[in-house]
């Protein structure tokens, strides 16, 4: 599997994210690609890490979303290959219109940075894979603007179609839904608030974030194994 | 050169939590008159006069400076008068 982190000016979860797919996968290659890279069409998945991309100026992610390098995300998500967005990432994917909905203030106006308590809603995607339904995990958060926000016909057409894949335990930051976490339709593009890449060693406070990158490894290596 | 202001507020039903603390900040004051504050965005663009300028910051907004999704957004034109 080749790998591409995408990083923008103001991205800062970029090295743990490299670190959570280098170390904890087999992936063959990992790149750190920059947002002035004309496409992404060699790999295989691609990562957008947390961070305040141009600096959260306008709206977080608004900028981001012109980068050069956003053209062939899009191309490449519309090909169905794996794309995660973390935190800035998700709300790179939202003004990208990867993913509906948009990121308000957290309710209490506060940025938050601890670990909170996540449920897997739904294990069947090529990024939960390697978790159990209804699973609780423990995973950083870190933001400023994660109230999830959308219209009640999209909340009912994410809840109908299993597009939901990480809930808050508890009300956080005001989300709709307690959201922390949704995919598009086809079920490869997901964006979520915690930090995956931020829960890889117990040493750390937890590792319940390594099954999200075995879970995108595992789903490629089925895709080509050799079947012979 | 044109003067052009946009406005970018929360739509309607979109809970304001920005708007609530200053609302609630005001009742502290002892301004209970205050039933509700919505907080927005003021952009001021300086743009060369050109034939589609309404259309062009019309594609803007959409385009970038308001996220349609949960915002509004209002925009006026003030041409500075030659003398």
């Amino acid at each position: 599997m080749k790998a591409a982190v995408i990083v923008f000016p103001g991205s800062n979860c970029d090295r743990d994210m490299y670190h959570a797919l280098t170390d904890f996968t087999d992936a063959e290659t990992v790149d750190l690609v920059p947002h002035t890279s004309e496409t992404v069409e060699a790999y295989d998945a691609i990562f957008l890490p947390g961070g305040f991309s141009y600096g959260d100026y306008l709206r977080s992610g608004a900028i981001a979303r012109f980068a050069p390098v956003m053209q062939s995300v899009i191309a490449e998500a519309e090909k169905g290959k794996p794309i995660l967005g973390v935190c800035n990432g998700f709300q790179i994917l939202l003004e990208a219109d990867l993913l509906p909905g948009a990121m308000k203030r957290n309710k209490h106006l506060k940025y938050m940075c601890r670990t909170v308590d996540v449920n897997v809603e739904n294990a069947d995607t090529c990024f939960t894979r390697a978790y159990e339904q209804g699973e609780r995990l423990r995973m950083p958060i870190a933001h400023g603007e994660g109230n999830y926000e959308c219209d009640e016909a999209t909340y009912e057409a994410l809840k109908a179609n299993n597009r939901i894949a990480f809930t808050y335990a508890s009300d956080v930051n005001g989300s709709i839904g307690n959201i922390a976490g949704i995919t598009n339709e086809a079920g490869n593009v997901l964006g979520m608030m915690p930090h995956p890449e931020r829960a890889m060693e117990k040493l750390l406070g937890s590792e319940d974030g390594r099954r999200l990158f075995t879970s995108v490894y595992r789903h490629w290596r089925d895709a080509h194994a050799v079947t012979t | 050169m044109i003067n052009v202001h946009v406005y970018i507020t929360l739509k309607e039903g979109v809970l304001d939590p920005q708007g609530q603390a200053v609302q609630r900040s005001l009742a502290a004051l002892g301004y209970e008159e205050v039933d509700t504050v919505n907080v927005g965005k003021w952009l001021k663009l300086e743009i060369v006069d050109g034939p589609d300028v309404e259309t062009r910051v019309e594609q803007m907004c959409e385009q970038l400076l308001a996220n349609p999704v949960i915002e509004n957004y209002t925009y006026t034109l003030e041409r500075e008068e030659k003398v």
